[in-house]
């Protein structure tokens, strides 16, 4: 190495370590591993700047799929995970990653189709009825493919119709291996169904020929649960203010600001904290 | 049709009405993407220019790692870095995952290979231009590679630029490794990626003609104070 690079080297790693002081002034944050679709349909807009106004805490919002934002929860790489999968979510506590699950909200999944109905699923609430219509017309149907909680959702549907669906992957079943909402961007292209999550099929602006089809059939009620990272697998964990951010979401006022929350003019979620039914 | 006269209506809009979050998300783009580059620079012109100079075994195999290494998906990149900077990786405990500087890593990572192996490039050709010169006024390597990154300057930008236009362009990395947390790490073209899931089309197209005219205004700018350094020293 001559001398000249040497410094180069030195200059670089300087600059790498000046960086962060520079634009990461010391704020008081916790950072949150939640759902696409929570963020798409504007909810942590509505509430978070409320609890932050309250503690003075900000919340970091990282979106991903909730099979992704368990798994950066359980590399301990976020403070608290608010997700849509309860099975996941208490194999998360089981495992001793996650401190305590709580219920914080329910909205519901819909299935939306183009206006045309080819498979004729009608309008009805029976939604294993609607995909086994869908499977035997060979309309096309587009999924998530993600491993999220809605994902996971509709792969249970389809089991409870009957349908392995490796077999199917690529024919009229699209796995499209990406978000909600561009998923549903696809299945407006393509005149798909899909299955999406109410809250972001409100606040989704492209919707085309698509409409809801079915709705309102107890397998597709939707809870999401709050859970703070257990600092004992991970002690970097900002469990104060992760403990925070939980408590104030299933307090009365919490459940208050997101039951206040309106998708024009429709309520987007429910509150269920057990803290809620006790009162 | 009009999706797109619906996003330039939107990409007025924004940029006249100065949109304040607009300018928060373009200055951390800017911010994020010159740092990186410049990183890069300082580790791939040096980098490149020796490995066009000198001669060891195993530097066909690095000349060949660095060509296929501009074409890095962002997407590794990505996560690679993530894994790195996670709290279960190597580097945890810095705490730096879904920060700008993690960004700015994943984009030095993506860059320096690009810059590298465009430099290598052209300053071998010129070394085959100067080597006699070199060598009889008795140049070691390090004066050799110096004067020849002096002498290529101007072309040298255009190295540059391609990293500049890599980085500022890419959204794989900076999604995985930032998040897209609103006000901390949303850059251009994570902002467009979140848009278009919201389905909110015109908006993301306006996000991207910005992006566009952002980086036409820099390489032009880049191109003329090239041009006019260049006719100045002829």
């Amino acid at each position: 190495m001559t001398p000249n690079s040497i410094f180069v080297v030195t200059l670089c790693i300087l600059l790498c370590l000046a960086t962060p002081a520079k634009l990461e002034a010391g704020e008081r944050f916790i950072t949150l591993a939640s759902t696409t679709s929570t963020q798409n349909s504007g909810l942590y807009d509505h509430i978070l700047p409320q609890f932050t106004k309250l503690s003075g805490i900000q919340v970091r919002v990282v979106a991903v799929g909730t099979g992704q934002a368990i798994k950066l929860a359980r590399n301990g790489d976020t403070d608290v995970l608010l997700v849509h999968h309860k099975p996941s979510e208490e194999k998360f506590v089981a495992d001793g990653y996650g401190v305590e699950r709580l219920d914080v909200m329910y909205n519901d999944f819909v299935l939306v189709g183009p206006k045309s109905d080819p498979a004729n699923t009608g309008s009805g609430s029976d939604v294993v009825a609607g995909f086994k219509m869908i499977a035997n017309s060979n309309a096309p149907f587009a999924s998530r493919g993600d491993n999220s909680g809605t994902h996971k959702r509709e792969r249970s549907l389809w089991q409870a119709a009957g349908f392995k669906l490796n077999s199917l992957s690529g024919s009229w079943y699209r796995e499209t291996g990406s978000s909600m909402g561009a998923t549903l961007n696809i299945a407006s292209a393509m005149r798909a169904y899909a299955l999406t999550d109410r809250g972001t099929w409100l606040k989704f602006a492209n919707k085309g020929e698509l409409m809801v089809l079915i709705e309102g059939d107890e397998r597709l009620r939707n809870p999401y649960g709050v859970i703070i990272v257990n600092p004992i697998k991970h002690p970097h964990v900002k469990i104060k203010d992760g403990q925070f951010f939980a408590d104030w979401l299933v307090s009365k006022a919490g459940q208050k600001a997101i039951a206040e929350y309106r998708v024009e003019g429709k309520p987007a979620f429910f509150p269920n904290a057990a803290t809620q039914v006790e009162e | 049709m009009n999706e797109f006269s619906k996003a330039v209506a939107v990409a007025f809009q924004l940029v006249l009405g100065l949109d304040h979050q607009l300018i928060e998300i373009v200055s951390l783009s800017l911010q994020i993407s010159v740092l990186a580059v410049i990183i890069a620079a300082f580790i791939g012109l040096p980098l490149g220019a020796a490995i066009a100079l000198f001669r060891f075994p195993g530097r066909m195999a690095i000349v060949v790692f660095f060509n296929a290494f501009m074409g890095l998906p962002p997407v590794v990149v990505g996560l690679i870095t993530y894994l790195l900077l996670s709290r279960s990786g190597t580097l945890g405990t810095l705490g730096l995952l879904f920060t700008p500087t993690a960004m700015i890593i994943a984009q030095v990572i993506l860059v320096t290979p690009i810059i590298a192996a465009l430099t290598r490039q052209l300053i071998e050709d010129l070394w085959i231009e100067y080597e006699d010169q070199l060598r009889s006024l008795g140049a070691g390597p390090g004066r050799a590679i110096t004067a020849l990154l002096w002498d290529g300057r101007f072309s040298l930008t255009t190295a540059i630029l391609a990293g500049f236009g890599r980085a500022s362009a890419e959204v794989g990395a900076v999604m995985i490794v930032g998040g897209n947390i609103d006000h901390v790490t949303r850059v251009m073209t994570t902002a467009i990626a979140l848009e278009v899931s919201k389905g909110d089309l015109a908006l993301a197209l306006g996000l991207g003609i910005v992006l566009l005219t952002l980086s036409v205004s820099v390489n032009g700018a880049a191109f003329l104070i090239n041009e006019t350094a260049r006719r100045r020293q002829s």
